[in-house]
């Protein structure tokens, strides 16, 4: 899903989702755990986390700051806030819930102004839903 | 030893911009004398009309349907099929140089292998392949990148810094601070994407990839077999060829195009003739698609920016012409001519003033899908000269490269070798090619099915954002030459639309078993 502006306000909204074959405690394991972003999101080389503050490292070699907002074990929410002068704006929500039959629904929606950058975060954010279904299912 | 290959490819190029096809503005004795000796292609229809879907039915033999890469932004798996496999498992040596664009550009994570290899310092990486082998990456055991610029991270970014530095920050910022296509207008009309670049010229992107394309062929031994894939990011915009070239077109005695119709009336009358998102782009209401400057307004472009652009891009064109003569005398050098194939062509066309409007989008007509295709078989083949008139697709190039090597065509191909003469395009049965746009960005989605047959362009479109599903376009290539009729509605034309639409859609390519993501606007 990709909303935005047309032709108009640049805050956009990619929403990413995916279901994967394992039950909720297990996917929130890597998603709720800041410091295992490299291990699931390709690009993602390295990702420091001190506090609430985390700093990933691309591929690409950039590094950029980010704000952990929310890390809720219970209702498996996880937000986040790229502070990177890339954005202008910026909030990643993850969320995980029980799909029925052993499975698990993984929402990951990229808010961000601008919008092309949006789309770039949350293209790249719609490969890690694909990895990290790769990685828990093999 | 067989034949080799020098595949050449431009981008965003028009049919009508070289001398042979009837153009006026560039000198293009190279691509003229190519074509006077080989086969010369007058209708040759890409399957979409940007790049990564298009450079990825290049490369797979396939319509963007069946290979997924339904818009920009959508990248082409790694395990794709590819025809440069086909040929390196065969015994080619493989190499492309210049512009791949079959994986995003705008990739702030270094996910894609397009804009790592630069800075990995490797020639090539191993990956899996389509038939379940691993081996270089879709083929090509050579590959060196460049782009419109210096934005991107590719290997010619990296030696203008190891050589001028200073001449990274020369070219036109292709993007604006938001990462949308600049509007910023330059040159001596403030047209969009129009720059005057002070780079010199031995050091601009279109000299470069000619320069290390002959330096790999100067690397292979005298028997090898090769496939070079040339891939100049030129005449694309941004228009910012070296300063020290504008005076070869002046852009003062620059003609105004036949298909820009001078007058707003007229030229708003044929806009509002077409299905209505081609009034609401040239009007500012609407946009489509990434790859025209967002904020930028058709309606307010000027005949002196329609000639401007034209000269640039005429400058462009001459310094390609020039380029691919320097690689043939390469060729030539090292005693390869005979037996080389070279085909030169490009992945879509650019609207250049045809209506008022300015590069490229879902607008399915001759500006953007007629394109130049000239193929000079190796003399040593005895092939040739011919004009062919039928309608030919890109689709058909890779199974042109397996004829050429001597290989039957894979089965996954949906094309067919090249048809050598009008005679032989009949007996094989040649006569349509279709192509196809979707698009779907920040809310707005387009979608069109064209038929291109019979002397008729057909384009059906799929409901969408400012469609219903009952528009269309349709028009007569004979009495029309510059579409400015839409016969969609006409009773008159009421059988031939019917025959064509059945054909179209009864031609339809299989669609890929799984819809790939949009991951990037680019």
């Amino acid at each position: 899903m990709l909303l935005g502006g047309r032709g108009g306000g640049s805050m956009a909204v990619v929403r990413r989702e995916i279901r994967i074959a394992r039950d909720p405690a297990r996917v929130w394991q890597l998603i709720g755990d800041p410091a295992a972003l490299s291990g699931w999101f390709p690009g993602i080389v390295a990702a420091q986390v001190d506090g609430t503050s985390r700093v990933i490292t691309t591929a690409s070699g950039l590094r950029l700051p980010e704000q952990i907002l929310t890390n809720d074990p219970d209702r498996r929410i996880f937000r986040y806030r790229l502070t990177a002068a890339l954005v202008r704006d910026h909030l990643g929500t993850i969320e995980v819930r029980e799909a029925g039959d052993g499975m698990t629904l993984v929402s990951y929606e990229t808010r961000c102004e601008p919008e092309a950058v949006a789309l770039m975060i949350g293209g790249a954010c719609g490969s890690a839903l694909h990895e990290l279904r790769r990685q828990l299912e093999s | 030893m067989g034949r080799k290959i020098l595949f050449v490819t431009t981008d965003q190029q028009r049919y009508d911009t070289l001398r042979c096809n009837g153009g006026v503005l560039a000198r293009t004795p190279v691509a003229d004398s190519l074509a006077a000796a080989g086969i010369r292609y007058t209708r040759a229809v890409p399957q979409s009309v940007v790049c990564m879907p298009s450079r990825s039915t290049i490369l797979t033999g396939q319509h963007p349907t069946t290979h997924g890469v339904w818009m920009n932004g959508v990248p082409l798996p790694v395990d794709a099929p590819s025809v440069a496999a086909l040929l390196q498992r065969s015994g080619y040596r493989t190499a492309l140089v210049g512009k791949a664009h079959f994986e995003p550009y705008l990739d702030p994570f270094g996910r894609f292998t397009e804009n790592s290899l630069a800075r990995l310092g490797v020639e090539t990486v191993i990956q899996p392949w389509a038939d379940g082998s691993t081996g270089p990456h879709r083929g090509f055991e050579h590959l060196e990148f460049a782009t419109h610029g210096t934005a991107a991270p590719l290997h010619y970014t990296l030696w203008l810094w190891q050589h001028n530095p200073d001449a990274i920050g020369m070219y036109y910022p292709v993007l604006d601070p938001s990462f949308n296509v600049n509007d910023a207008g330059g040159g001596a009309t403030g047209a969009p994407q129009v720059h005057d670049n002070p780079i010199p010229r031995g050091q601009y992107h279109t000299d470069w990839v000619a320069d290390r394309t002959i330096s790999w062929l100067n690397s292979l031994a005298a028997d090898d077999d090769w496939f070079c894939w040339m891939s100049f990011p030129d005449p694309h915009h941004p228009w910012d060829p070296p300063a020290s070239e504008l005076s070869r077109v002046g852009w003062r005695d620059v003609p105004l195009p036949l298909g820009y119709p001078a007058g707003r009336a007229e030229r708003e009358a044929i806009l509002d003739a077409k299905p209505r998102h081609w009034r609401m782009w040239y009007d500012g209401t609407l946009v489509s698609n990434y790859e025209a400057p967002k904020h930028w307004v058709p309606a307010t472009m000027t005949d002196d920016q329609v000639r401007e652009v034209n000269a640039r891009n005429a400058v462009e064109v001459e310094l390609i012409d020039e380029a691919v003569g320097r690689v043939l005398a390469a060729v030539a050098a090292r005693g390869w001519d005979r037996d080389t194939d070279v085909i030169f062509t490009t992945d879509h066309g650019e609207l250049q003033g045809d209506f008022g409007l300015l590069f490229k989008g879902p607008y399915h007509v001759d500006a953007l899908m007629r394109l130049p295709l000239i193929w000079r078989p190796a003399p040593s083949a005895g092939i040739g000269p011919e004009v062919v008139d039928t309608p030919v697709g890109l689709v058909d190039l890779a199974p042109t490269f397996c004829a050429i090597a001597g290989l039957r065509p894979a089965d996954w191909m949906q094309g067919r070798a090249l048809p050598a003469s009008d005679s032989d395009a009949a007996a094989r049965g040649f006569g349509r090619v279709l192509t196809e746009w979707d698009s779907d960005l920040f809310g707005v989605d387009v979608h069109l099915r064209t038929i291109t047959a019979g002397g008729w362009v057909c384009t059906a479109y799929r409901p969408g954002t400012v469609h219903d599903g009952t528009e269309g376009e349709l028009y007569d290539l004979t009495s029309d030459p510059l579409q400015r009729v839409n016969r969609w509605d006409d009773p008159a034309s009421a059988a031939v639309r019917s025959d064509l639409l059945a054909e179209l859609w009864d031609a339809q390519p299989p669609p890929r078993a799984e819809r790939l993501e949009l991951q990037a606007p680019v």
